[in-house]
């Protein structure tokens, strides 16, 4: 073993003296914000650490945590079936698809909260049946009336979903495309119906296309949330600070304390997706061990 | 006379939008019968094959496997479309392997072979395995039954599919151009699969540049060019004396 006697390389490491520049600069920079903050009133600390865990503030950033879990579950589910029904052989379901996208995509999420706000405005109640047949006052159906206080929370929720719904359309439909057209040949061949082969063959695969970017949509729906006020819902974590800060007439550390809250939920869930992504790339690009 | 015939197709054509692919193809298989169908890449030989099994649709002639119209139902001398469902059926008495595999990736060997059984045929999932790990015993791949595509070598890859094909006990293969995407040395395994199953039996349409393979297990060889059959018969004698100019120089590139 001759080579082992030779050395490692010695050399003088280079000099990266822009990189402890920069350093300086941005740390001076910080450095100076932060101490100025400490002191200047306008933020009043005091206030921001009185409210930050107030109980009001903590069941509304328990009403923003479930917004966004219940709207994305819905979502997910309702982003799926467009998806599939954009590639479905039958003509009309890829029209209706299309439309839903096309309307729900393209009008401004806020726009739409203050629709669904307006709903018992537009529609008294609705109505499944037949209508116009009835025998004195039964009438061949069922009556729902949506009351003038039909529940905000829901509305929210429904503005929320729908939205969501179409974009996670088209991170579906992505994540389908993804998959070999092959796939489905094979599954054609040995004699699998369409659904069959969408649900045991192609959804599996586009699975690891479509996790990433539905995490994306989950930290950006918590976000979103802060907009339920045009429904008009006010008991989620943005409005309810809104409020007390209307109360004590400072607006400001009501905000600070807002921005904690959503940062705190945020950065769990970019963990959360590290970790999920983390699993889903490992039986792609490192081999498997197979249990033998 | 159709009694045994595995396929009867009469006249078939087929486009692509302006592009005709087929021009009447004529050709009839015998039960029991392996047919090479060879010629230069855009021929319509896959074109063909996809037809059989209603992966395509045709756009004229009559094409009847096992005595069946495929795709089409006749009442009343009026042609009806199928049903999804019904074509999946006539399907199933169909297996098909292709070029590129086509294993499902995020399924092991043994997953892969079973998932017709079970997902089409609703076999329990017991008597799937063993039925299953017999096929792979029988391609020589007992021991990859928990094995991803992934670790597999191509022609590992496309053995399982055989036998993925084969578990769906079908009455007819058809091969497109099975081992075109495999590196040299693997090839042989996949022939050799291929060779055991006509000795078996099975009538297998084989889309193949394998000469060697033509001479040795086929019964009939086809040579089609431009979306029609140039010239046809004993494999032997076609590629000993070719009749047609085409087929020669076809013959002469890749022999």
């Amino acid at each position: 073993m001759a080579r082992s006697t030779k050395s490692t390389i010695q050399a003088v490491p280079l000099r990266h003296p822009f990189r402890w520049a920069a350093a300086f600069y941005f740390v001076l920079i910080g450095v100076a914000f932060i101490v100025d903050a400490l002191h200047r009133s306008a933020y009043d600390w005091k206030a921001f650490y009185k409210y930050v865990f107030d109980e009001r503030v903590f069941k509304a950033a328990g009403v923003t945590l479930s917004l966004t879990a219940i709207s994305m579950f819905i979502a997910i589910i309702w982003g799926v079936a467009l998806a599939v029904m954009r590639r479905s052989p039958n003509p009309v379901f890829r029209q209706v698809s299309w439309f839903f996208i096309w309307v729900f995509r393209g009008t401004p999420v806020y726009v739409q909260l203050v629709f669904w706000g307006l709903l018992s405005t537009i529609y008294h109640s609705f109505f499944i049946g037949i209508p116009d047949i009835h025998f004195g006052h039964f009438y061949l159906g069922v009556h729902f009336p949506i009351s003038q206080t039909a529940s905000l929370y829901w509305l929210a929720i429904i503005g929320l979903s729908l939205n969501e719904a179409a974009y996670m359309a088209e991170i579906v439909r992505a994540g389908l495309l993804s998959v070999d057209k092959g796939q489905e040949e094979a599954a054609t061949s040995l004699g699998m119906s369409w659904w069959t082969t969408m649900r045991f063959i192609v959804i599996p695969q586009a699975m690891r296309i479509i996790i990433p970017p539905t995490g994306n949509e989950i930290i950006s729906m918590l976000k979103t949330t802060s907009l339920v006020t045009a429904v008009p819902l006010i008991t989620d974590l943005y409005a309810r600070t809104r409020n007390i800060s209307d109360e004590i007439y400072n607006p400001i550390p009501l905000l600070m304390v807002a921005c904690a809250w959503y940062l705190f939920f945020t950065t769990v869930l970019m963990f959360v997706q590290y970790f999920v992504e983390k699993r889903f790339a490992r039986g792609h690009s490192v081999l498997r061990v197979s249990h033998e | 006379m159709s009694e045994s015939l595995m396929v009867n197709a009469v006249d078939i054509h087929k486009s692509f939008g302006t592009n005709e692919v087929l021009k009447g193809i004529t050709l009839e298989v015998k039960r029991g019968e392996v047919m090479c169908l060879v010629g230069p890449s855009g021929s319509g030989k896959s074109t063909f094959l996809r037809c059989i099994n209603h992966l395509e649709r045709i756009n004229s002639g009559r094409l009847m496997v096992d005595n069946q119209l495929i795709g089409y139902r006749e009442s009343n001398g009026k042609l009806h479309e199928l049903k999804p469902s019904e074509a999946a059926a006539q399907r199933i008495g169909i297996g098909m392997v292709f070029q590129k595999f086509n294993l499902f990736p995020h399924l092991t060997a043994i997953d892969n072979v079973i998932s017709g059984m079970i997902r089409v045929q609703k076999i329990d999932r017991a008597t799937a395995i063993a039925e299953g790990t017999e096929l792979l015993r029988r391609v020589g791949l007992a021991d990859k039954l928990e094995h991803y595509p992934a670790h597999l070598s191509g022609g590992q890859q496309q053995r399982v599919a055989i036998a993925r094909s084969l578990a769906m006990k079908p009455k007819l293969m058809l091969f497109d151009e099975p081992t075109s995407a495999l590196d040299p040395e693997l090839v042989g395994e996949v022939l050799d699969a291929m060779k055991q199953l006509a000795q078996s039996g099975m009538t297998m349409i084989v889309v193949t540049h394998e000469m060697g393979f033509a001479r040795e297990v086929a019964d009939s060889l086809v040579f089609m060019d431009g979306g029609v059959v140039l010239e046809s018969g004993d494999p032997e004698e076609v590629l000993r004396s070719p009749k047609h100019e085409r087929t020669r120089a076809f013959l002469s590139k890749v022999l």
